[in-house]
């Protein structure tokens, strides 16, 4: 069973084109979900949709979002923000932009469960403690009373990360969580995620543009192309023998570090015709039926 | 403690508070004793005329009266006690239209940076046609509908310059309101006006309070202009403006009635402005 069901989403800007060209795919509870493309394609603005933080400028028009068993889209908004608010979470992108400057990192962490879950103080402090240490921390207790901009940003992301997973969310949203990251420290980042998401066994849609991150987390993926999936398959499959000739030319496109003569392969001109072409005639179809 | 310090240099940055803070504040807690006791400490009584004692010079010149520190003016009153009590009106436009004009002000910009939609657009428009208005002129029409007075004086800051705020307050509101952690906090399930007040609002006060320092320098000048051109405060009240007023007829016989009250005002606003800006430094987390 599905704990994160998309079906036939549609995304477009308020009177303008669409931005996401009904979208489905499906995260089992637990699961690690990849969603890839290039930039525009649409990845992020599913993790959006999803956690229902679109921009104002951007209307959703069809389809349905289930979480958990319900459809949120059909759910007035107090109600959705209150189940969103209890089942999921953000990794957001960028660590730098993600913590409140004004606040010190622990109401930062343990504000959203005493204020919107009605945890006690003590409790809260006490949980924000324990995840610090397991996300490798070095004096939790002094990192609590530090203000963002004291703390460099792989801490930053790893407070993140303890955040994400502080009320035991069943699905995080991860939005390239370490694309702001140095090389050095995207590593341990992404081991960190890995690990977490393991051992609490929470589901997770994880956004990015880099195949081989994909291939070291997720289960599954979904391709985007213009706000369309291309392909969705599990990630064996897909590294096997991708099926479409978008997906392929994506996977080729990957530089090699085990053979730099190979240099680098751009995307053929004629797949991205053939792409562009199936979603053209996507859109006629839409507007037709 | 010692070790965790290490992890992280940007812990041990740490600014000096600096002079101008020091010396600002200074000068305005000076000034604010000055207007509470100004019935004790002025050495003279700011409204006793004395003809025999016109246009005494200062102390230190020739020819000076003794107990008239700063001299007199053409009437034979005693310019530093007018100085002294010319402080209270001008310390009360000054915190309270500052003030007003500010809670006014960055309310309607943080309302229409957060929410966007048909607020900013309503918000916005208002600015804009508000700000096509000359404000001297704007302010001496209002003067003379509501008539002159401290209040009227206030009132007519107030309509003026509350877009000072609402503009800068507003696209402040709007970086902070794009930035992740708006996003996580809407995320976990904060409402629209919980996030405004618990995330935008401090990210935005450091800028406020800059700019609230500004209005009351700016409200202590708009006073002095108005008492210029005679639309202040009844004339049995000694104001800065108005002194400078008077002084402006006799600068070549007396240049003291006009000096004098114009270094208190051009220290005033000096103040204001390094304090608000000295604040910041002092307060504003990421700089701190």
């Amino acid at each position: 069973m599905s704990f994160l069901r998309i079906s036939n989403l549609s995304v477009r800007l308020k009177k303008g084109p669409p931005l996401l060209r009904r979208v489905s795919l499906q995260v089992a509870a637990g699961d690690v979900h990849g969603l890839v493309g290039e930039s525009g394609a649409g990845k992020s603005m599913i993790g959006k949709a999803v956690l229902g933080i679109l921009p104002p400028s951007v209307e959703v028009t069809g389809g349905e979002i289930w979480l958990d068993g319900v459809d949120l889209l059909s759910l007035p908004l107090a109600e959705r923000r209150r189940r969103i608010g209890a089942t999921a979470a953000l990794i957001p992108q960028d660590p730098l932009t993600a913590l409140n400057p004004s606040h010190r990192i622990g109401p930062q962490i343990t504000d959203r469960l005493v204020d919107i879950l009605g945890w006690g103080r003590a409790d809260a402090n006490s949980r924000a403690l324990e995840l610090l240490a397991e996300v490798q921390i070095p004096d939790p207790a002094r990192v609590l009373r530090s203000y963002p901009h004291e703390l460099s940003g792989g801490m930053r992301q790893r407070i993140l990360i303890a955040s994400a997973f502080a009320a035991e969310p069943k699905l995080i949203v991860a939005d390239e969580p370490t694309t702001a990251l140095d090389v050095t420290v995207q590593k341990q980042i992404l081991k960190l995620i890995a690990g977490m998401q393991a051992r609490h066994g929470t589901a997770l849609l994880f956004v990015t543009h880099d195949l081989g991150v994909v291939s070291k987390v997720c289960q599954r993926l979904s391709v985007l192309y213009a706000g369309m999936v291309v392909e969705d398959t599990s990630v064996a499959d897909f590294f096997a023998a991708p099926r479409h000739a978008y997906s392929a030319a994506l996977l080729a496109a990957t530089p090699k570090y085990t053979d730099p003569a190979a240099g680098l392969q751009p995307v053929p001109d004629a797949v991205i015709a053939q792409v562009r072409a199936e979603v053209a005639a996507f859109d006629r179809g839409t507007r037709h039926g | 403690m010692a070790e965790a310090k290490a992890i992280d240099g940007r812990s041990l940055i740490r600014r000096r508070a600096g002079l101008r803070l020091w010396l600002s504040a200074g000068w305005l807690g000076m000034l604010c004793i000055a207007a509470l006791l100004a019935p004790w400490i002025a050495p003279k009584d700011p409204l006793a005329q004395d003809l025999f004692l016109g246009r005494m010079p200062p102390v230190w010149e020739m020819g000076a009266e003794p107990g008239y520190w700063l001299g007199t003016d053409s009437l034979g009153r005693d310019v530093l006690s007018r100085i002294i009590h010319g402080a209270r009106i001008a310390l009360m436009v000054a915190l309270i239209a500052g003030t007003i004009t500010c809670v006014i002000g960055a309310t309607l910009g943080l309302l229409a940076g957060f929410l966007r939609g048909w607020v900013d657009l309503v918000i916005s428009r208002l600015i804009d046609i508000w700000m096509a208005f000359p404000p001297v002129l704007f302010s001496i029409l209002l003067i003379a509908v509501l008539g002159p007075g401290l209040w009227s004086i206030i009132i007519a800051i107030v309509v003026i310059d509350w877009t000072r705020f609402a503009r800068v307050v507003r696209a402040e509101a709007m970086a902070q309101g794009a930035m992740d952690y708006v996003a996580s906090a809407r995320v976990a399930g904060r409402g629209r006006f919980g996030t405004m007040l618990r995330e935008i609002l401090p990210n935005v006060l450091p800028t406020i309070v800059v700019l609230l320092t500004l209005e009351m320098g700016i409200a202590v000048i708009v006073e002095a202009i108005l008492s210029f051109v005679n639309l202040s405060i009844s004339t049995d009240q000694p104001t800065w403006g108005g002194m400078i007023s008077e002084g402006r007829a006799s600068v070549h016989q007396a240049w003291w009635v006009l000096v004098f009250p114009l270094i208190t005002l051009f220290l005033t606003v000096l103040s204001f402005s390094q304090l608000g800006e000295g604040l910041k430094d002092r307060f504003d987390p990421v700089l701190r």
